[in-house]
């Protein structure tokens, strides 16, 4: 195992221990920031890998936007300070979705796995100057796609939240 | 450097998003587990892009445009929980959903937790509730007193 690699495993153990934390903790706001810590270090996983912009992009928007969002959205419903049993599902649901969970895990990697078995990160990665002409150029319409979609989506979270659910006949 | 360990931190990602999807009640903590599996679904796209030969830098744009579509589809999910929160009081998805059509009977039930809601400073997207509020409390006290 070269440096490199060692590096990788070590950020990738962070982010897979901390993802487990976050989807079985007991308190409702520990798993958003365990998710935190799980985006984070996926952060130092993508900058291993060679991509630094998307590394950057991935802190910037998930670490601090996202994570953001969900914790003031927990506070936002009253989350329950301090360990609190009826955050998860009953004893069997949650054993068969180990059991999915385990099944998704083990058919992606035997799969994905012999696929890279033979595949090493490449000298000529993209970099930040590669990928700003690839999306001004090649992805341009793409990504002006993607900005109509993020006004849409700030425009319908707008209208959602305005939105009053009450039966007809009820008195407001 | 072998790309064998990203894809297997893909995979790992995936499934215990699959669990956290499955096993939570909270409908926050749900989309904590579609967070999971959005990212392992990033980190295959930076390890498939990090190979040779891949054309138009494809990997990494494509991870931004997923990160990018990541955050709308969480705006647009929490906005819904709110809502859904503001009109039940939960955020259970478990719990046995409220399908009748006749007004509930009203004993100033509902109007508590109208007047708790818009106290506690959830999104206050409703002012007449807290324009009617105080009116109906100055009309009760006097026919109390009387």
């Amino acid at each position: 195992m070269t440096a490199r690699e060692i590096a990788f495993v070590v950020v990738g153990a962070i982010t897979a221990l901390s993802a487990l934390l976050s989807v079985t903790t007991k308190q409702v706001v520990h798993a958003a920031l365990w998710l935190l810590v799980s985006l984070g270090a996926l952060a130092g996983a993508y900058v291993v890998l060679g991509q630094e912009l998307v590394g950057l992009v991935q802190l910037l928007v998930y670490v601090g936007a996202i994570v953001v969002l969900v914790l003031f959205a927990l506070m936002l419903t009253r989350a329950p300070i301090g360990p609190h049993p009826q955050i998860d599902t009953a004893p069997w649901q949650r054993a068969l979705a180990s059991t999915l969970g385990g099944a998704t895990a083990a058919l992606l990697a035997s799969v994905l796995m012999p696929f890279f078995a033979t595949a090493d990160v490449a000298d000529d990665v993209p970099g930040t100057a590669q990928i700003g002409e690839a999306i001004f150029g090649t992805w341009v319409w793409p990504f002006e796609l993607l900005s109509v979609l993020l006004l849409v989506a700030l425009i319908t979270a707008f209208a959602v939240s305005r939105l009053v659910l009450q039966r007809e006949g009820e008195p407001r | 450097m072998s790309l064998v360990y990203p894809a297997a931190l893909a995979a790992v990602l995936a499934g215990i998003g699959v669990y956290g999807v499955l096993a939570r009640r909270n409908a926050v903590l749900v989309l904590i587990g579609v967070e999971l599996i959005l990212n392992a679904a990033n980190l295959l796209f930076v390890t498939a892009g990090s190979r040779s030969g891949v054309p138009f830098a494809a990997g990494p744009v494509l991870t931004l445009f997923v990160i990018t579509i990541a955050a709308a589809e969480v705006v647009v999910a929490l906005a819904i929980i709110l809502v859904m929160f503001r009109r039940f009081g939960h955020i259970d998805l478990t719990a046995t959903p409220d399908l009748t059509d006749e007004p509930e009977p009203t004993d100033g039930d509902d109007a508590g937790e109208a007047v708790e809601t818009s106290e506690a400073g959830v999104v206050d997207a409703t002012p007449p509730d807290t324009a009617d509020q105080p009116s109906e409390r100055d009309r009760q006290v006097p026919e109390g007193v009387s």
